[in-house]
């Protein structure tokens, strides 16, 4: 099976680094699927799980923003946070969902408190369900 | 000369301050250790978007974002990164003497410019001057994670975008090794000066240039940022270290002169009870 090296980095640090199959993840604009092979392109990433096939099992990461650049031989995903789902602290995310929901039920507030708010719990949310997934 | 009894009052509490200062240098040498290997797992981070938007923006001709563009500068600002206290060597008067040294050779006026201050050595020393000062943060974590310090950053490229000023420098302190750091000038924004990839890939874009452009760049001005945040913890820490280590070595030297003028001190008394206890012990003959 042929396979493309797959490194996620953030500023503190490397997190993830490996040869798979495949690697699926939500871009800005849609689900993408990356194989070996793909012509080299830019992405923004939105915030959700990276996915990533090896050797019959998937691994799951999630990712917090940031970009994917693909390579023929290399996907490289820039993210300013990035966790693998093992490490995923779940009482933290879930106290952070509750922390956003609260937030966001409060009324009379900036805009911009409010999309913050709104992407503290896509974040939570997604950190929650990929922990939950891997299981 | 001095009476045994103050001399080794000297010595003893010069030992007390010989203890306090080498318990702050392994502090420091611990904090430094840590605070560089957070330096060196950024770099990859760093290199990698270096190389993508150095490709991206030597690669296509029709990329225009507002932070490639350089406007006319009505106002300018300075990014300083000094640390939170003193007792660390020349570290925040370097800083400090530089930005002078820069405000003085370009600006007639303090409306010229405006300082966002990281660190409260730096804000209290500006603020005292009565500069412009746009934000400022104090109290960091020692080992700041990129989450923490986001706020302070996109903060400060909002200042950018919204046309609070038109350029960005930052005046940070490069970590080269443990006893060599450079106050270092750098422009950030508006990023004119990219270093093109080494071999630059033709990508395709989805959806399209522009918005890549919009998540790429400021993720890149706040990673130089970072980068120099970083790099400024890990200088902070070794010159509080050296500094301390300075100190330690001052006060055992002290410790020594000290204790040598206590020993003639002693012998002199000992040999002046002698000469008394003769003299009386020959008048008694």
């Amino acid at each position: 099976m042929k396979t493309v090296s797959v490194s996620i980095v953030t500023p503190d640090g490397p997190v993830y680094e490996s040869d798979v199959e495949m690697v699926s993840t939500k871009a800005a604009s849609g689900e993408l699927g990356i194989l070996p092979g793909h012509v080299p392109m830019v992405a923004p990433l939105a915030i959700g799980a990276v996915r990533l096939k090896k050797d019959g099992h998937t691994d799951l990461v999630a990712v917090s923003g940031g970009f994917l650049e693909v390579r023929p031989d290399k996907v490289t995903i820039l993210a300013q946070a990035a966790e693998n789902a093992n490490e995923i602290d779940i009482d933290r995310a879930i106290r952070a969902k509750q922390r956003a929901e609260e937030r966001l039920r409060k009324q009379k507030q900036s805009e911009i408190d409010y999309r913050r708010a709104e992407l503290a719990l896509r974040r939570a949310l997604n950190r929650i369900n990929v922990a939950q997934n891997a299981r | 000369m001095a009476s045994l009894r103050e001399i080794k009052g000297r010595i003893n509490s010069t030992k007390k301050t010989s203890q306090i200062t080498k318990a702050m240098q392994m502090v420091s040498t611990s904090k430094m250790s840590r605070a560089e290997m957070n330096a060196k797992s950024f770099v990859p981070y760093m290199e990698k978007i270096q190389e993508v938007v150095g490709s991206i923006a030597h690669g296509t001709t029709d990329a225009v974002h507002p932070m490639l563009i350089h406007r006319p500068v009505k106002k300018s600002a300075y990014l300083v990164i000094t640390g939170d206290r003193g007792l660390v060597g020349a570290y925040n008067s370097n800083i400090i003497r530089r930005v002078n040294q820069l405000l003085q050779e370009r600006h007639k006026s303090k409306d010229e410019y405006g300082l966002i201050t990281i660190g409260r050595v730096g804000r209290d020393f500006y603020k005292k001057q009565g500069h412009n000062i746009l934000l400022e943060i104090t109290g960091l974590n020692d080992h700041p994670n990129f989450n923490e310090v986001q706020s302070i950053t996109s903060k400060t490229v909002d200042m950018f975008s919204d046309g609070t000023y038109d350029e960005l420098y930052i005046i940070y302190t490069h970590y080269i090794s443990v006893i060599q750091h450079d106050v270092i000038v750098k422009k950030v924004l508006p990023l004119t000066d990219i270093a093109p990839a080494a071999k630059p890939f033709i990508y395709e874009f989805e959806p399209n240039v522009e918005e890549i452009l919009e998540v790429l760049l400021p993720q890149y001005a706040e990673s130089l940022i970072f980068g120099a945040l970083l790099e400024s913890k890990a200088s902070e820490h070794a010159s509080s270290m050296m500094a301390m280590k300075n100190a330690t070595d001052n006060a055992m030297e002290l410790i020594n002169t000290l204790t040598i003028s206590y020993n003639r001190a002693r012998q002199a008394q000992i040999t002046q009870e002698i000469t008394e206890i003769v003299a009386g012990a020959s008048a008694l003959e």
